[in-house]
């Protein structure tokens, strides 16, 4: 084995890495906001639906959990624009396609986290006189966060995990800036060695501030 | 004996109410009128309709006929002939009228004990956050909990939590009270401090309908117990007639009987 790390030509081209982690934050914070809107809307909207909402809500959470983000960012970006006259940067096609595919998954997690507030929370806000939306707003979505907010950490970091995908599609985020690294100096191993760590280190800090919340919100007042 | 609630108005008046589920008939045609300031206790086997009794008298459930009205307004069907249920915003606000509190508490976990009670005031009642607080912090010193204010309901005890949820009830000044088996999920040595915020409640007037299976609480705090057996009203008069160990209703006896094996 005669090769010998070295991890020069890596500090030199450090910006491309550290503005991708950067990105690859901003990308996993923008589609998880939107996704999140996109999971409460469809999650309240199910559980109060009739049969063909349930039913269409339903097909696309399955659509989406049962196709590679790989093929659904390809689809998006390459696939919709020759379709229909539409133009989009490589940047918003992604979040697009991130925020559609994580609303999947919050759909579901917010539904189940509803349908687990107890009877007689609803019960007890119907007794003092609240409206349906007020129940909802004052009673159901707070207790359901309670419920929800640790598969909600985890879903944000996979997301943070999956803005890799978006390399693909040349956006610059730290992935394809480890790409660019090893194509212009081919350091192989010291790259995806350094960005391994990157991934790591920041996606443990993430779990660790989202526990942090967590426990605050138990204990809020 | 079924009209012992002299000539004053029925605050609560439930005519005729029969609910089935399924096939199941829970309730066969009860009828009860509940005077204001009466403490009327609703005892019977489980299974006989009691709770569910209670649930449609804030309309927790339908019913299939008859009415329930308080101060003559029908709870949860529309003024005039046809039955039709009403709107949720009017259902609300019929439920505003009537205090519940429950066999397990049901406090909303993510507000303190002060919030629980300053939900339904300043959301249905329309107080300003002071004002709400105020009265929190006066109900919460009836029930003996103005240190616990800020407590959240996984912090108090099971008899702490069922005080807090009293104060919920009756901070919205409800018309009537309705108290759901409220000391029946409590540790035995909590139950006394709960019934003594009942018992408070009682002396000062407040419309009350309770099902328990504290006996002897209800022999000395209720002004009329009604004995259900099957769905129905198999028995109503004053705690002393209806008690009695030389009753003739055989059903009744059953019951007593049994808990005067466990309990006096």
């Amino acid at each position: 084995m005669g090769y010998t790390l070295n991890f020069n030509l890596i500090w030199r081209h450090f910006d491309k890495l550290s503005g991708g982690l950067l990105l690859s934050l901003e990308l996993a914070l923008i589609s998880i906001a939107i996704g999140i809107a996109i999971g409460l809307v469809l999650a309240v909207w199910y559980v109060s639906a009739g049969r063909i909402v349930r039913g269409v809500i339903a097909a696309y959470v399955e659509f989406i959990r049962n196709v590679p983000l790989i093929l659904l960012v390809y689809l998006v970006f390459y696939g919709l624009p020759t379709v229909i006259d539409i133009a989009y940067s490589a940047q918003t096609s992604f979040v697009a396609t991130l925020a559609l595919y994580s609303g999947a998954y919050l759909v579901e997690v917010f539904r189940s986290g509803l349908e687990a507030v107890p009877r007689g929370q609803i019960d007890a806000g119907k007794a003092i006189g609240l409206t349906p939306w007020q129940r909802l707003l004052h009673v159901r979505l707070p207790t359901m966060m309670r419920i929800t907010l640790p598969a909600l950490s985890n879903t944000f970091i996979s997301l943070f995990k999956d803005t890799s995908v978006a390399s693909v599609i040349s956006v610059p985020e730290l992935t394809y800036g480890a790409q660019w690294i090893n194509f212009n100096t081919f350091r192989i191993v010291e790259v995806y060695l350094v960005v391994t760590a990157m991934y790591l280190v920041t996606g443990y800090a993430l779990l660790f501030a989202l526990r942090l919340v967590e426990r605050w919100y138990r204990t809020a007042r | 004996m079924a009209t012992s609630s002299n000539d004053s108005p029925a605050l609560l008046d439930i005519a005729e109410v029969s609910k089935s589920f399924g096939s199941v008939e829970v309730l066969r045609s009860v009828s009860l009128k509940v005077a204001k300031g009466e403490v009327v206790t609703v005892i019977g086997p489980s299974g006989s309709g009691k709770t569910t009794l209670l649930r449609c008298v804030n309309f927790l459930e339908s019913y299939d006929s008859g009415s329930i009205r308080i101060d003559g307004k029908e709870v949860g069907f529309r003024d005039g002939g046809a039955r039709q249920r009403r709107s949720e915003r009017d259902l609300a606000g019929m439920r505003a009228e009537t205090g519940m509190v429950f066999q397990g508490f049901n406090l909303f976990p993510h507000l303190t004990a002060a919030g629980n009670i300053m939900l339904g005031l300043t959301k249905v009642r329309g107080k300003s956050k002071g004002e709400a607080r105020s009265i929190a912090e006066h109900w919460l010193g009836r029930v003996g909990l103005a240190h616990k204010a800020d407590s959240l309901p996984a912090e108090l005890s099971g008899g702490q939590q069922q005080r807090v949820g009293i104060a919920r009830a009756v901070a919205m000044e409800p018309k009537i009270l309705l108290l759901d088996e409220i000391t029946s999920a409590l540790d035995p040595e909590l139950v006394g401090e709960v019934l003594a915020v009942v018992k408070s409640l009682a002396e000062d007037g407040m419309t009350m309908v309770m099902v328990t299976h504290e006996m002897a609480f209800a022999r000395d705090a209720s002004s009329r117990i009604v004995f259900m057996a099957d769905g129905g009203v198999s028995a109503v008069g004053p705690p002393k007639e209806v008690l009695a160990a030389e009753t003739t209703n055989e059903r009744l006896r059953t019951f007593l009987a049994r808990f005067r094996a466990s309990q006096f």
